[in-house]
């Protein structure tokens, strides 16, 4: 197997979760950054719309990192899918497949399911609560809780805070409840 | 501009990783929430011990930045919107498949009508800081 090949494939959580918790030390070392995700929407904010809303008035120019690292972030999601991609479908438990064809989901390819995220379903009932609605709630709530998933979960409980702690299990929680109890009738809007 | 472009190399590695490991998946996230696979708890869990690790030896060895300034940690406070708005996005996280790092990561895969999530993300951090003072904290 080339070394190509081997990379192709997908990467078990043990490559991958290192590789992720590598991110806190490598911005701290190159610029003393703390690892954060979420502040980026607020940066765009500041610098696209800021409507002398106080929350927004601050000089988002310093903050520009930030706006680098999810430019790369897009980028390298390019790179990976145009010349690193792995040709088969996602393995995935038998039991979430049974279900998910049960609402019609039978297309693995993407990493975003095609039949549920596409233009001509955007303004479906589905499609605006999921990806308008969805887009909405992971804007607001991250800002309210303060930071997301890179900013509380990894680089907040990297460095101790229970606050982070708190977020967190509030983040796995509302995943929890929406992915068991409210989704189903959400994707049965077919 | 120059300073950073080293920002944008971490970011598109940083996207790679993403992408080779199904973490902006919408299928692990579903199965993530369904206690169906242990991949995702691995690729948290494993993140966060390497960052645990990583911080506490910057901190012991007092480690300066490459420009040989000293390292800063914030702390952060409590208040009631970890709570409220760390449920607000767990609901969005489990709709979506993706939380604000992965929006980014999943529209340079070619899946296009992100956008719309990404822009209505933008539009949900908006209307926090407008509403801000009017909510619980």
């Amino acid at each position: 197997m080339s070394i190509l090949e081997f990379i192709k494939q997908p990467w078990p959580w043990y490559v991958a979760g290192p590789l992720i918790g590598m991110t806190v030390p490598i911005l701290l070392l190159i610029g003393n950054k703390a690892f954060g995700i979420s502040s980026s929407l607020r940066h765009i904010c500041a610098a696209c719309m800021p409507a002398k809303i106080p929350f927004f008035q601050y000089d988002w120019k310093k903050e520009a990192w930030n706006l680098f690292f999810v430019a790369g972030i897009f980028l390298g999601g390019f790179i990976a899918t145009s010349l690193l991609s792995n040709p088969s479908n996602i393995v995935l438990n038998p039991k979430l497949v049974t279900e998910l064809s049960g609402y019609g989901i039978t297309d693995y390819q993407a990493m975003v399911p095609v039949q549920l995220f596409n233009w001509s379903s955007l303004f479906t009932l589905r499609g605006l609560i999921m990806m308008v609605g969805g887009g909405f709630l992971v804007g607001f709530g991250t800002r309210y809780a303060g930071g997301c998933t890179s900013g509380h979960a990894i680089m907040g409980i990297s460095t101790l805070q229970w606050p982070s702690l708190v977020a967190t299990c509030c983040f796995m929680t509302g995943g929890f409840i929406m992915a068991n109890y409210i989704l189903p009738y959400i994707l049965l809007l077919g | 501009m120059k300073n950073n472009i080293k920002y944008l190399l971490v970011g598109i590695a940083f996207g790679i990783v993403f992408v080779k490991a199904e973490v902006i998946s919408w299928f692990r996230i579903q199965e993530m929430f369904r206690l169906q696979s242990f991949h995702m708890f691995g690729v948290i869990g494993s993140a966060i011990a390497v960052g645990i690790l990583s911080v506490w030896l910057i901190k012991k060895f007092n480690i300066k930045t490459i420009n040989g300034e000293a390292i800063t940690f914030t702390p952060k406070t409590f208040n009631k919107g970890q709570i409220y708005g760390g449920l607000i996005f767990g609901f969005g996280w489990a709709i979506t498949g993706a939380c604000p790092g992965p929006l980014f990561a999943q529209i340079g895969t070619g899946a296009t009508v992100i956008s719309i999530t990404l822009i209505s993300a933008i539009a949900g951090t908006w209307v926090y800081g407008r509403f801000k003072d009017h909510l619980p904290h």
